[in-house]
């Protein structure tokens, strides 16, 4: 473990800002998940000694500066087209790692057809899919992921099924694509689910390091001002509301597909 | 003539000129009259270590060109009028990045679905802006199957000497017909190095390198602007290409690109017959636009008046009375709907031209 | 000036868009100018199709031919459309097994060539636009058969190399027919 010296004492080094964020401070609301979020997948990049290699996506929603609070090269990019702009690079250059992160607007509204297709091409890139249930950034309209009956500034009456449809599952629809190689939807609602997340982020990024395919992270997260709620009460709405819509779990893990598949001749 | 030629589409001379130039990203989505682009690439393009993808749409195209193109990378895309509308997003945020990257409009008929007929309607989209924000493309205009190949190389060279994505604008006619092609002028060539700012997989030991079009303080974004019109400001001096045939003694002076300028060429060979004395001046840039060459006509005591054919309903005249400033007639032959111009079309108002020229700027519509 | 400006057309998958590119290729070996230029769409897939040739000695202007002095009609359809268009002094191929009607022009010079029955006799029916390829370079003798053969070999895709001959032979039956009925017009 490191030690460093501060004004002639010794400490021991527990914990640190990882390696793959910069020193800016975020700039996110109090108590929304983005800041942990990053923290993870840079703690992850950090693990996996891949910094250096790592593209950065950029796109429009409250992420849309990400970029200041990443610490490697990165790409700002119209609405909904992350994975698009991320096929273009990953081709160019293999030997990169490519992330998008993406909201529910940008991902599963605007740059639905983007999303799809770059899974069944089995790109090889990881994408991370914050889904809050509310467009953030432009003040708390309805997301193609609202819940029914969640009031937002486009749904003042509580989202209505009839009229504007059901809560989006981006996790189910991508899962049964065959490009696809690793889709996880995991939960920030508390420290547990958080460290769930992070290895489920980890293996996001070992499908592509590994060549497997695509991989997309969804995860749950909060947003606490646009709901209208404090922090805490945000916390519970995601394990109490936002799982029972959205359910927790690894819908495509393209190694248990193989080991299955294995298992299988081996028997037969 | 060399033994080096080669028969070819328009659409395939394109491909050639880019592999030629280092090309080695192709996303596109098939659209009429351009669809041998996308199949040609399809074909080709691994022969020369590039990439291609059928895109789910023209707008996943032109972001798969950003990305190819943020990477270092020369990269194209093409489509035809409807497909180029999808592409304007992307282009904006290309521009604002100073993504340098090539993009081709064989361009059809329109408003709408239009027809697959060649046409000029998209004049104004590719010289004036097209999509949202203040920007420009440098923008060529082939009018044969030679220089389809030419502009293409040249555009991939332009876009990388000014961080600037470049257009070639053509027309159905063009992109459809086939000619010989003689690639001598079209050594094979690598990109400039673009380590200085491009993204990749060796940031060990240097600066990140971030590529974003957003500013949110005005002051900021007026610094970003500023960068740009000065670029532009100096494209203008700078990169500004036309091409002329008999003009030194002409006294009319046609003003035509694309399809229109041959038939022009052919008009004028018929009318030469008969003694008249007319000329063709074919603007190879339409952005920058050769507003300076053009003035000097409009200002010559020989030259009586400027004939501008177009197969739309008049946009780069606009252009030519800019340069023209009301000092002559600057009359219009309109041909649309997806209708080629015949040399009668322009032989016809440029005899009646010739015997009225102090008439002022007159309109014909030929169907 | 040579200038010569030339119509095919027939029905799509007759072959009338590779005969006109047969006969530009051959014209740019021969040193000439030249231009080909299709109709593309909808009609071209299995429709009445044509394309346009331009063959110069000067830099071709426009490549697109609104009073052609060389046309092949391969159908009916095309005789209507073509024949009135043509500049005094053409050639005119009809191709009699889908064509069946007469130019009452006496400004052109014309050749009614069965050229689907040459195209069987000769060993295939698809050979029938070469066969009026042939009768055309018989009428209008501006390209060297020896560039029309390398034209025809041109065309060919590797994997059909094989027809060469059969192509050959269908191009030189239907310039014998033509050569025939102009003799016995000149008679």
């Amino acid at each position: 473990m490191d030690v460093i010296t501060i004004e002639g004492t010794e400490y021991k080094v527990v914990a640190e800002r990882p390696k793959s964020l910069t020193d800016t401070p975020f700039t996110y609301c109090p108590g929304c998940n983005h800041g942990t979020t990053h923290k993870i997948i840079a703690e992850v990049i950090d693990e996996l000694g891949i910094q250096h290699r790592c593209i950065g996506i950029a796109s429009v929603g409250c992420s849309v500066f990400s970029y200041e609070f990443f610490d490697f090269d990165f790409i700002s990019v119209p609405h909904g087209r992350a994975l698009a702009v991320a096929t273009g690079a990953k081709r160019m250059r293999p030997d990169s790692v490519l992330m998008t992160y993406q909201g529910d607007g940008d991902l599963a509204a605007i740059g639905t057809a983007e999303t799809i297709h770059a899974c069944n091409r089995g790109e090889r890139v990881t994408c991370i899919f914050v889904n809050n249930a509310i467009y953030g950034m432009t003040g708390g309209q309805m997301a193609p992921t609202t819940l029914l009956g969640m009031k937002t500034t486009t749904s003042p009456l509580g989202r209505d099924a009839k009229r504007i449809g059901w809560p989006m599952k981006m996790s189910e629809m991508l899962a049964p694509l065959q490009g696809a190689a690793y889709i996880a939807r995991v939960s920030m609602h508390d420290a547990k689910h958080i460290l769930k997340a992070k290895a489920a982020i980890k293996k996001a990024f070992r499908a592509q390091l590994e060549d497997k395919g695509f991989s997309m992270v969804e995860v749950l997260s909060n947003c606490n001002v646009n709901w209208h709620m404090t922090p805490q009460e945000g916390v519970k709405f995601i394990e109490e509301q936002m799982t029972k819509n959205f359910p927790l779990g690894v819908y495509k893990d393209v190694w248990q597909e193989e080991a299955a598949k294995q298992t299988a001749k081996e028997e037969g | 003539m060399s033994d080096e030629r080669v028969f070819m589409k328009g659409n395939h001379a394109a491909c050639e000129g880019a592999y030629r130039a280092g090309c080695k990203a192709y996303f596109g989505y098939p659209i009429t009259p351009q669809n041998e682009v996308t199949e040609y690439m399809s074909a080709h393009i691994w022969e020369h270590g590039g990439t291609f993808i059928q895109s789910e749409s023209e707008v996943a195209a032109i972001n798969m060109i950003m990305g190819a193109s943020a990477t270092g990378a020369r990269a194209m895309t093409s489509s035809s009028s409807p497909g180029i509308s999808l592409k304007q997003e992307g282009l904006s945020y290309i521009a604002m990045m100073e993504l340098p990257m090539v993009v081709m409009n064989v361009v059809r008929c329109g408003p709408g679905l239009g027809n697959i007929a060649p046409h000029q309607g998209d004049y104004f989209q590719t010289t004036k802006g097209g999509g949202h924000g203040d920007y420009r493309l440098i923008t060529l205009a082939p009018n044969s199957v030679q220089e389809m190949a030419q502009f293409i190389y040249d555009a991939f060279i332009l876009a990388d000497k000014w961080r600037n994505p470049a257009m070639v604008l053509t027309d159905g006619t063009i992109g459809q017909m086939m000619e010989p092609v003689d690639y001598a002028s079209m050594p094979w060539m690598d990109p400039p190095d673009k380590s200085e700012w491009q993204l990749d997989e060796f940031q060990e030991g240097r600066e990140r390198h971030v590529l974003t079009s957003i500013w949110l303080d005005p002051v900021d974004m007026a610094v970003a602007h500023e960068k740009l019109i000065d670029k532009y400001e100096r494209l203008k001096k700078e990169e500004v290409r036309y091409d002329e045939y008999l003009t030194e003694d002409a006294e009319v002076l046609v003003v035509a690109i694309g399809s229109p300028s041959r038939v022009t060429h052919s008009a004028i060979r018929i009318l030469r017959q008969e003694g008249l004395k007319v000329g063709l001046f074919r603007p190879i840039t339409v952005w920058p636009f050769p507003y300076d060459a053009i003035r000097k006509y409009a200002d010559s005591k020989r030259v009586k008046a400027i004939l501008v054919p177009e197969m739309n309903w008049g946009q780069m005249i606009e252009d030519v009375k800019l340069a023209v400033l009301d000092k002559k007639p600057v009359h219009f032959v309109a041909k649309h709907g997806g209708l080629t111009f015949t040399p009668e079309d322009l032989t016809e108002p440029i005899r009646a031209i010739l015997k009225n020229p102090e008439e002022p700027n007159t309109l014909w519509h030929v169907s | 000036m040579l200038l010569e400006e030339y119509v095919f057309a027939g029905f799509g998958g007759q072959g009338i868009m590779t005969i006109g590119q047969i006969i530009a290729y051959a014209g740019m070996i021969q040193d000439f100018y030249t231009a080909w230029i299709p109709s593309y769409g909808p009609e071209s897939r299995g429709g009445t199709a044509n394309c346009n040739v331009v063959i110069s000695d000067e830099i071709i202007g426009s490549p697109h031919t609104h009073h052609p002095n060389g046309v092949i009609v391969m159908n009916a359809p095309s005789f209507d459309k073509f024949e009135p268009l043509m500049a005094p002094g053409g050639v005119l191929v009809v191709n009699t097994n889908l064509s069946p009607q007469r130019s009452e022009r006496d400004d052109l010079s014309v050749v009614y060539i069965p050229t689907a029955d040459i195209a069987t006799e000769v060993g295939h029916p698809v050979l029938a636009s070469v066969a009026a390829l042939g009768a055309f370079a018989a009428t209008r003798e501006v390209i060297d058969d020896a560039n029309m053969e390398k034209g025809i070999d041109w065309a060919l895709p590797a994997h059909h190399k094989d027809m060469l001959e059969m192509n050959l032979k269908a191009y030189h039956e239907g310039k014998k027919a033509a050569e025939a009925q102009l003799k016995a017009a000149a008679k």
